[in-house]
């Protein structure tokens, strides 16, 4: 292995992959087989943290960085003046095993500038898989990208070496698309995800009665949204991808924040703020949607179609629904204790193994790790003390603003100045 | 009554056979190491029985199911002070119930234990995660750490499962002993490392092997996005305790 070449291509190819945020290594069933290398059907494990703190879990890398499209909000554009390289398929498969073996990744994350054209692309891509399954006994983690316009055998033969596919959609809305990148069109990345998604649904009915079928993406399909590169509300990111988790049946859908990569004057300019916070709610209304019972509809509409900035999701609902609150923590079911503000899954499975036992108070629901900052509101526990007393839903946000902490304070400062005098005017 | 044994789990779970016979109800468990003598209280020397420990963990099995002995397991494990008066607690608790009490979160005990198994756990998930093989000269994938809990015995079949074609150990330098994988089975090891085991000097490991290092921190760094840069939030993830064993942090 010539190690300043690796060293020099590697350092190229990884800066241009790390703006798909995709980091997970879960989900899929993969175990060793003949006592080869690796596994992946235990849960994800992040190796590392970058100094932004994302996880470092894949070797996430391009295969190249030359590219014959020419897409506005993407760093290695053809227009752009950058070092480009080229991984050759062997040096991609030894990378990953001696980085494996070395217990500093769960696997392979492959996703290509488009070179030639997408077929040449794709197979180049699918080589480096069936090489490392095949060759190597690998079964580590593999998510591969599907290259738009790749055609249906080349995704089949993908599906059988990745443990992952996916597509980015990129821009939210098919307006902004034709905007920043007018050589591409809606239909070209969602023609590889339909053809996946059709596999899995077959494999899954024929693992039913073959039980050796073979895998096929086995922890299914992913994809990712640029946020804050046009001007996208919230609900037409969540929208768009609540609409990606029920027809295409997405494991994960991305947000990432914008991060500026090029003057181009139809893109907010070098210098602008990573819209972190905004990316940070999105995740809070897909975690509620995925997790929590909730259905796009309640968290964002017509009336709200953006997210709150100071306060999250969750509680932001609660707020214009009082009239649902409070719920008693001893009583309600599952999915209303999920509905309150405060607290998580984890702590609604506490509190239903835990009241079986006894009627639970406020010093135990503190125990048990409850927000009750939050949740007090919102919640009545076998006790006669009841913070709530029909405060208005502006006093209880301005009251839990004010007993809590966060980093993102500073963003949304002068809303909460304006409650702090609201405050001092009711004092005196 | 203080009950003193010898570290081991055979010789804690004899020690609540020994409570039960003397019917102590609020006995104190101590090893033999951190026992520094009392003057005020009776003090019986436990002899490890395998035969008291098997009686009590089949009882506990019984009464908690697999996933709550599971639990008392894992907490042991912690070495936390005291830890062995809470598992003796949450034991009599469940043998003196009708229910099983492992998510009965309102009593002390229970909600200790849980507790202390969620950071048993976490550990655990750590070892997976930050274990750095670096390749000897004897083509063995080789590991130190010292983590904050005796979570290695936990981390045996993720790394056997994972690396069943490489021979491997990962060595607990606090604790002064390693889990060894000879391509068969996995032994619990000593050995007499040098203090410069930390350095990759090329007298044990591959010439290769810095190289790869080197290859991996620079993958750590190409991969950062500075814009979003987050110390506070890198440090949560991975503190500073670990950094020592991370060559992407140490290089």
């Amino acid at each position: 292995m010539n190690f300043d070449r690796i060293k020099e291509k590697l350092n190229i190819l990884a800066d241009a992959a790390k703006y798909d945020v995709s980091c997970s290594s879960s989900g899929s069933k993969r175990q060793n087989q003949n006592k080869g290398l690796g596994d992946s059907s235990g849960m994800g494990i992040c190796h590392s943290y970058t100094e932004d703190g994302r996880c470092v879990s894949l070797l996430k890398i391009l295969l190249t960085n030359h590219c014959i499209f020419d897409c506005a909000y993407c760093v290695t554009r053809k227009s752009n003046d950058i070092k480009r390289a080229a991984f050759k398929v062997q040096e991609v498969v030894d990378l990953t095993i001696n980085f494996y073996r070395r217990n500093y990744i769960e696997g392979l994350f492959l996703s290509s500038g488009i070179f030639k054209s997408p077929d040449t692309t794709m197979e180049r891509l699918v080589q480096v898989a069936k090489k490392l399954r095949l060759e190597e006994n690998f079964n580590g983690y593999i998510h591969l990208k599907s290259i738009p316009g790749a055609n249906d055998e080349l995704m089949h033969e993908a599906g059988l070496y990745a443990d992952r596919l996916s597509v980015n959609i990129e821009i939210p809305t098919r307006e902004g698309l034709k905007l920043l990148a007018p050589d591409k069109d809606r239909k070209d990345f969602l023609q590889p995800m339909n053809k996946v998604k059709n596999e899995i649904i077959r494999y899954k009915s024929e693992k039913k009665i073959i039980k050796s079928t073979p895998k096929f993406a086995p922890a299914g399909q992913s994809t990712q949204m640029i946020v804050g590169a046009t001007n996208e509300t919230d609900a037409q990111v969540m929208y768009t991808a609540a609409y990606f988790y029920k027809k295409y049946q997405m494991k994960r859908v991305y947000y990432s924040g914008y991060i500026p990569i090029s003057y181009d004057a139809r893109l907010p300019s070098i210098g602008t703020d990573v819209p972190l916070l905004r990316e940070n709610r999105l995740y809070q209304a897909d975690w509620l949607m995925r997790f929590y019972g909730f259905s796009i509809e309640e968290l964002l509409n017509k009336e709200h179609p953006n997210l709150d900035s100071d306060v999250d999701p969750k509680l932001s609902w609660a707020l214009r629904n009082l009239h649902l609150f409070p719920v008693d923590v001893n009583k309600a079911d599952k999915q209303m204790l999920a509905r309150i503000p405060g607290l998580g899954m984890k702590s609604v499975y506490k509190i239903l193994g835990a009241r079986k036992y006894r009627n639970l108070n406020w010093e135990h629901l503190k125990k048990i790790g409850v927000a009750l900052n939050r949740a007090k509101y919102f919640m009545v526990c076998n006790s006669q003390e009841w913070e709530k007393k029909d405060l208005s839903a502006m006093s209880i946000k301005n009251l839990i603003l004010q007993n809590s902490k966060s980093k993102f304070r500073n963003t949304y400062n002068n809303q909460l100045n304006l409650f702090d005098k609201q405050d001092a005017l009711i004092q005196y | 009554m203080v009950f003193i044994y010898d570290s081991s789990f055979e010789g804690f779970l004899s020690a609540v056979f020994m409570a039960y016979e003397y019917k102590c109800k609020q006995p104190k468990i101590v090893k033999r190491e951190k026992f520094l003598g009392d003057f005020f209280e009776e003090v019986e020397e436990v002899i490890t029985s395998e035969e008291k420990s098997k009686r009590v963990w089949l009882k506990v099995k019984e009464k908690c199911g697999s996933r709550g002995s599971q639990q008392i397991y894992w907490a042991f494990l912690s070495e936390l002070n005291e830890i062995e008066n809470t598992l003796f607690l949450y034991i009599q608790h469940a043998l003196s119930s009708t229910k099983n009490i492992t998510k009965d979160y309102a009593n002390p005990a229970v909600l200790k234990v849980a507790q202390t198994v969620k950071q048993v756990g976490r550990e655990k998930h750590r070892m997976d995660a930050f274990v750095r093989f670096r390749k000897t000269k004897d083509d063995i994938y080789f590991a130190t750490v010292e983590p904050d809990f005796n979570v290695l015995p936990l981390n045996i079949k993720h790394f056997k499962n994972r690396y069943a074609d490489q021979k491997w150990c990962i060595y607990d330098l606090k604790r002064n002993y390693g889990i060894f994988y000879d391509l068969e089975k996995v032994e619990i090891i000593q050995l007499d490392l040098p203090t410069s085991i930390l350095e990759t000097s090329t007298d044990f490991f591959t010439t290769e092997e810095i190289q790869f290092q080197h290859l991996w921190k620079n993958y750590f760094d190409s991969t950062n996005i500075k814009s979003r840069k987050n110390t506070k939030l890198h440090q949560q993830h991975v503190p500073k305790r670990y950094w020592k064993y991370l060559s992407e942090k140490y290089l």
